[in-house]
């Protein structure tokens, strides 16, 4: 990335060139990351992925690293992480950097995929751009609930537990296919086994969608906040010292905040019924998991019912994985040819909506099902509230997006972005963008 | 290749291909065999599925667990209070029909896998002090399902009713579970 001087090809130093003949990553690295071309008007939220590859390059460093002192086997794991946390030099930052690092990888990909729901990022020719961000969602979600079961904590044990559970409620085969899961009769030492080798796998597994994601990017080139495509050069600017500048001052807020956590409320997001053993024969009375699974587990016990043929349990887990399946298919579900929300009167709202009704989602998500959501009103319980929530989540995506395709009147979109960004949208500054552009 | 004259319909070429590919297919099958087979229990795992207890401790109306293949066996020596409310239950209440009858091998003792069949959690009711749900039996915490006292789903959202695992009396004081 050094190379802001060198032309592609290289006029670089000669052991540069000679290289870069034979395998040119130089240009490579020249023309995808320093002469990229990006709109002009990216806005701070597309500072997240940058932070993202920042926050997985974190966590592999900190993986590896732990591992080393790590022990999977059901009589040692608790142990071999309290020992990373008093005797292992810098053990302890190792770990809250992991554990913390898991929730603002987290904090970032949500505020990543609402980015692209607002500005409708997801549309072509950006679907499989997209729909590989999907992908690496779900493997990250994998990842994430296998390293929470290495502590082997309370917590560990029963969410390793519920969860492959899950798989459970699949006809037929759904009991060969748990007991394939936990090499056991239940979750054991076998299964501690296979998650902390899964665990190891499948961040470089990111690593390589994250790899074709980026190449899906860099043939469409990014969305932007106006939505309209970039018409020339005067509508972009190289990524390079543009953007990398502009990225490492949003990561240094992004880390700042992370490291707040980390040195001053390491526990913050965690349970401390983890710092208890696990131990098989004893349930924690309230099984919560991760609070970045919340809105899908309350998505998941909100199908409490039987569906025609479909029993509550499997019904409910249709539910949690369909939740997911929606995000795939979003591109084809949101038909309107307009991209940003800020050109979108109504769709703008229910965006707003959606992302209140996920906040909620994870409220309901962390509360017993029987409680009452506002104390003393005994008719209207958490259970309800879960209903009404994983309704309109599905209602959104299924139903609302389609028909705002065609019920919607879009307002009108600037020209182009630097009519948009040098001009205002009034148009007598309009006409003042123009000569700015001619000057 | 050669420019087929023989061939000119490339139905043996089709074929070629065609056996070639099923071929390759069973084959990639049958390699990827064992690595999914080697996840499945292991010896050592299958050799630890049995357990014996000693059940002549045990009073009426007492609970115990007992750890089997790494789950919780709730074994129940049941009161006549429990035992005539698990027999005189109508069938048409149950959600997973089962006849008390059919799931003891002795009406005193009620042998269940002690695993929630919503999504595994271990339910409560084997200590006095717990909440044993609307039927006296057992209720699980983590969403709420009752069962009666002869372990049978009676409300909640588990679909069925506790499993019996196999097990055989030894003799009047020792029971085999596997």
């Amino acid at each position: 990335m050094s190379a802001g001087t060198h032309q592609t090809g290289g006029t670089g130093s000669g052991l540069v060139k000679w290289i870069d003949s034979r395998l040119p990553v130089f240009s490579y690295m020249q023309k995808e990351y320093a002469e990229f071309e990006a709109p002009k008007n990216f806005n701070w939220f597309w500072n997240f992925g940058a932070i993202l590859t920042f926050m997985l390059v974190l966590m592999i460093m900190t993986g590896v690293f732990l591992a080393m002192q790590y022990t999977p086997h059901t009589s040692l794991a608790f142990d071999s992480v309290e020992r990373i946390m008093r005797d292992v030099n810098f053990g302890w930052l190792l770990r809250y950097l992991h554990a913390n690092g898991a929730t603002f990888f987290f904090i970032a990909i949500y505020i990543h995929m609402f980015r692209g729901m607002y500005y409708g990022s997801y549309k072509g020719p950006r679907e499989l751009l997209w729909m590989l961000g999907v992908v690496i969602f779900l493997l990250m979600m994998a990842t994430a609930f296998m390293g929470y079961v290495l502590p082997w904590g309370q917590m560990s044990f029963w969410g390793a537990t519920v969860i492959t559970n899950l798989f459970s409620a699949i006809p037929l085969v759904g009991d060969s296919i748990v007991t394939l899961l936990w090499g056991g009769f239940s979750v054991d030492n076998p299964t501690l086994n296979r998650f902390f080798a899964l665990h190891y796998l499948f961040p470089f597994l990111i690593f390589g969608v994250v790899i074709l994601h980026v190449i899906a990017l860099h043939v469409t080139g990014s969305n932007n906040p106006l939505g309209v495509d970039p018409k020339g050069p005067q509508d972009t600017v190289p990524f390079h010292p543009y953007y990398t500048m502009k990225d490492s001052v949003g990561l240094a807020v992004f880390v700042t905040i992370m490291a707040a956590f980390v040195f001053f409320a390491p526990n913050f997001f965690g349970e401390p019924e983890n710092y208890l053993e696990a131990a098989p024969l004893v349930t924690p009375a309230h099984i919560v998991p991760e609070w970045y699974f919340l809105p899908f587990f309350a998505i998941l016990r909100s199908v409490d019912f039987n569906i025609w043929f479909i029993d509550a349990k499997l019904g409910g887990v249709l539910a949690m994985f369909g939740s997911i399946g929606v995000l795939f298919i979003l591109p084809w579900l949101d038909k309107s040819p307009v991209r940003s929300a800020n050109f979108r009167p109504i769709y703008k709202w229910f965006f707003w909506i959606l992302l209140l009704d996920c906040i909620v989602l994870g409220y309901v998500g962390g509360k017993p099902t029987g409680d009452p959501v506002v104390a003393g009103v005994e008719w209207f319980k958490v259970i309800h509230l879960g209903y009404i929530t994983t309704f309109w989540y599905f209602f959104h995506f299924l139903i609302l997006l389609p028909l705002l395709g065609i019920f919607e009147r879009p307002k009108p979109l600037p020209k182009s972005i630097s009519e948009a960004v040098l001009g205002g949208r009034t148009p007598g500054a309009t006409a003042n963008a123009k000569q700015m552009e001619k000057a | 290749m050669s420019d087929d004259t023989q061939d000119h319909d490339g139905s043996r070429r089709d074929f070629l291909y065609l056996s070639a590919g099923a071929f390759g297919a069973v084959g990639l099958g049958a390699a990827l065999w064992p690595f999914i087979s080697s996840m499945n229990p292991s010896a050592d795992v299958l050799a630890l599925s049995t357990t014996e207890v000693d059940i002549s401790q045990i009073e009426v109306g007492q609970r115990v667990t007992v750890k089997w293949q790494g789950k919780p066996v709730f074994i129940d020596r049941r009161t006549p209070k429990a035992i005539s409310e698990a027999e005189s239950t109508d069938l048409v209440d149950l959600r997973d029909p089962q006849t008390d009858a059919d799931r003891v091998a002795q009406p005193d003792w009620l042998v269940v896998v002690g695993v929630c069949t919503h999504l595994g959690c271990v339910p409560k009711g084997q200590k006095p002090s717990e909440k044993r749900g609307n039927w006296g039996g057992w209720f699980c915490p983590c969403h709420s399902s009752h069962y009666d006292t002869s372990g049978r789903i009676r409300q909640g959202p588990a679909p069925l009713n506790l499993p019996v695992p196999p097990y055989k009396f030894l003799n009047d004081t020792n029971i085999k579970i596997g």
